[in-house]
């Protein structure tokens, strides 16, 4: 195998962590960071394919990259806003609506 | 007037009616910060109606894209006449959902500049996604419509709701966009392209050879869009952030996000990549299959209608995907026509709610419609026929919506679904009737609150809206042809359309080295 198809695989695992995190974790910002994983596996996948494929995915790999900053941004803005109502950011705890 | 897109000037020409809401949106963020000054609380009323000022003139814009011939299919965007009636879809939504918001807005303080921004760019993610023919395009724009939803999501700060359900949909959303980002980013590397048009001659060759890479790519592409237009089971977030949210925000992503997130299902998955069909055409029957049956389950068992109203917003979501599974065009026309006819309903009873629900959106249980039918007429009326066009009943555009959606599955020999379908809106009946009977034949109880009397702009936006939905049902000839036309011009052309060679914009040309 050459280096793409292991990066490729590589890529694929980091991704398949980040699921994994976001489905047995609870506690939001560790949610969030596992989401942040995801959308950095799918930059290495991009960029492996670069090689190859032309430098249109090295320029996608930017828009990922604003676009989870903006993510970022209002993903903890709304983790604070909930903070403040309940002193904590373990999803299991917010009951208001069932889950 | 012709674009080719060889210039950028023409992507602004074909931008229209993007641009002037996106400016709109810019402007009335500035204007809020200078009219505000050093005063704190809600902003002049003036600012709302700039908004709804914008959204009108882009309706117009949108009306003179009819004007552009772009003979090439190697854009960014789309030219079609689809993406021009979606555009008319999600900006009536918009304007709909502004005029219905308005006295919700001044009642629990949330009437500032900011909620209007969101809004406006929030609709422009979704006109951006409805017309994307560029896997970038169709990613950013998809972001750009989730991250103002979110945010108007928890726009209430001062309700523990509002913010549980906006981190709710936050984390689902992000989750789901991260699985569609990586289907996209398989789908490049199967077909070399993140243009659409390239894309599909690509996959029609890699289907015929089973490519395992872009296999992958379409079944996530898929499920990520089934979390956003909350397919089951991808639905988990849907009860509790449309339950959480400020009542017109519910109503308007219902509507908006719903719209946009089926007319790039339509386009990219039944048109774009009809070569991989075989892959596609099984996950949404099953998907189909669930919604149509599970949502309209749980709904029997709700006591409050706002929960009620989301649970049926994702059966709707159901019905729409039989249209879908179909893949003709005849299917895509049925989608588009019931999108139109469901905005406007899903808005329209979500409005009702939130105006019943009172100061601090509280009264959303079953019980606090009894008599109300008596006690406000006009409200009442609005309701019944909001209702009974989301169950279905003849004479509302629900009914012509449901029988187009159920003759194009049909045609297309999906009878399983058809016969689910149908069954299902049985089932239905139950729960939307359930409120009717509470608002006509249950006193209300002594110390009833009345629902405040609704504004001017409320009565106007709602009694258009319920007339919109007769008119459709009683006289749906212009309606059918209309969509009929569209979704012919949205059939997927032969694999090789292109006059020109079809490099992206801004994108340097790495075959000459």
């Amino acid at each position: 195998m050459d280096i793409e198809t292991y990066s490729l695989i590589l890529s694929a695992l980091l991704f398949a962590i980040g699921t994994a995190g976001v489905l047995l974790r609870r506690n939001a910002i560790i949610m969030f960071m596992c989401i942040e994983l995801m959308l950095n596996a799918v930059n290495l996948t991009l960029v492996v394919f670069s090689r190859s494929l032309g430098i249109e995915a090295q320029v996608f790999v930017f828009f990922v990259m604003a676009v989870a900053a903006a993510e970022a941004a209002v993903g903890l803005a709304i983790i604070i806003a909930i903070f403040r109502h309940y002193e904590l950011v373990d999803v299991d705890r917010f009951n208001l609506l069932k889950w | 007037m012709i674009l080719d897109f060889s210039s950028p000037i023409d992507y602004l020409w074909a931008l229209l009616p993007e641009v002037v809401l996106a400016a709109t949106g810019l402007l009335v963020l500035v204007v809020d910060v200078f009219q505000r000054g050093s005063r704190s609380g809600p902003s002049r009323a003036w600012v709302g109606w700039t908004a709804v000022a914008g959204v009108l003139l882009a309706l117009v814009a949108n009306g003179y894209l009819l004007e552009f011939e772009a003979p090439g299919r190697s854009g960014m965007i789309a030219m079609d006449t689809f993406r021009i009636a979606m555009n008319f879809v999600i900006l009536g939504a918009t304007a709909l959902g502004l005029f219905l918001a308005f006295d919700y807005l001044r009642r629990e303080g949330m009437d500032i500049g900011e909620f209007y921004f969101l809004v406006l760019m929030a609709a422009v993610g979704m006109m951006l996604l409805a017309g994307s023919r560029d896997l970038i395009v169709v990613f950013v724009s998809l972001e750009l419509m989730s991250l103002s939803a979110y945010v108007l999501t928890g726009f209430n700060r001062k309700d523990p709701r509002s913010a549980e359900a906006a981190l709710k949909y936050f984390l689902m959303g992000a989750f789901a966009s991260g699985f569609l980002l990586y289907g996209i980013a398989l789908l490049f590397g199967a077909t070399g392209s993140t243009n659409l048009a390239l894309v599909t001659s690509e996959v029609t060759r890699g289907a015929q050879e089973g490519n395992l890479l872009l296999y992958a790519g379409v079944a996530l592409v898929v499920v990520g869009f089934a979390f956003k237009i909350s397919a089951v089971p991808f639905h988990m977030w849907t009860p509790d952030t449309y339950e959480g949210a400020p009542t017109p925000v519910t109503g308007y992503m219902a509507a908006g996000v719903k719209a946009a997130g089926f007319a790039a299902l339509l386009r990219i998955v039944t048109v774009e990549l009809a070569p991989a069909a075989e892959v596609w055409t099984e996950i949404l029957w099953w998907l189909a299959v669930l919604t149509m049956i599970v949502p309209n389950l749980i709904a029997l068992a709700q006591d409050s209608v706002k929960r009620m109203l989301a649970y049926s917003s994702i059966a709707h979501a159901g019905y729409l995907l039989v249209g879908v599974v179909a893949g003709s065009s005849a299917g895509r026309s049925a989608a588009l026509l019931y999108l139109a006819v469901y905005s406007v309903m899903t808005i329209g009873a979500f409005a009702v709610v939130g105006l019943v629900a009172g100061k601090g959106d509280s009264r959303t249980g079953l019980a606090d419609y009894r008599g109300l039918g008596w006690r406000r007429p006009l409200l009442g009326g609005l309701m019944v026929i909001f209702l009974l066009s989301l169950a279905g009943f003849p004479p509302t555009g629900g009914f012509i919506g449901k029988l187009y959606l159920l003759i194009a599955a049909v045609d297309a020999g999906h009878v399983a679904l058809a016969v689910i379908l149908v069954v299902t809106s049985f089932v239905s009946y139950y729960y939307y009737l359930r409120v009717i009977w509470k608002m006509y034949f249950e006193e209300a109880p002594e110390d009833a609150v009345l629902p405040a009397a609704p504004g001017g702009a409320f009565r106007l936006a709602a009694v258009v809206a319920a007339l919109a939905i007769l008119v459709s049902g009683l006289f749906p000839g212009r309606a059918i042809q209309t969509a009929e036309t569209v979704g012919q011009d949205l059939a997927p052309r032969p694999a090789t359309p292109f006059s020109q060679p079809a490099v992206p914009m801004g994108v340097p040309d790495t075959t000459t080295d």
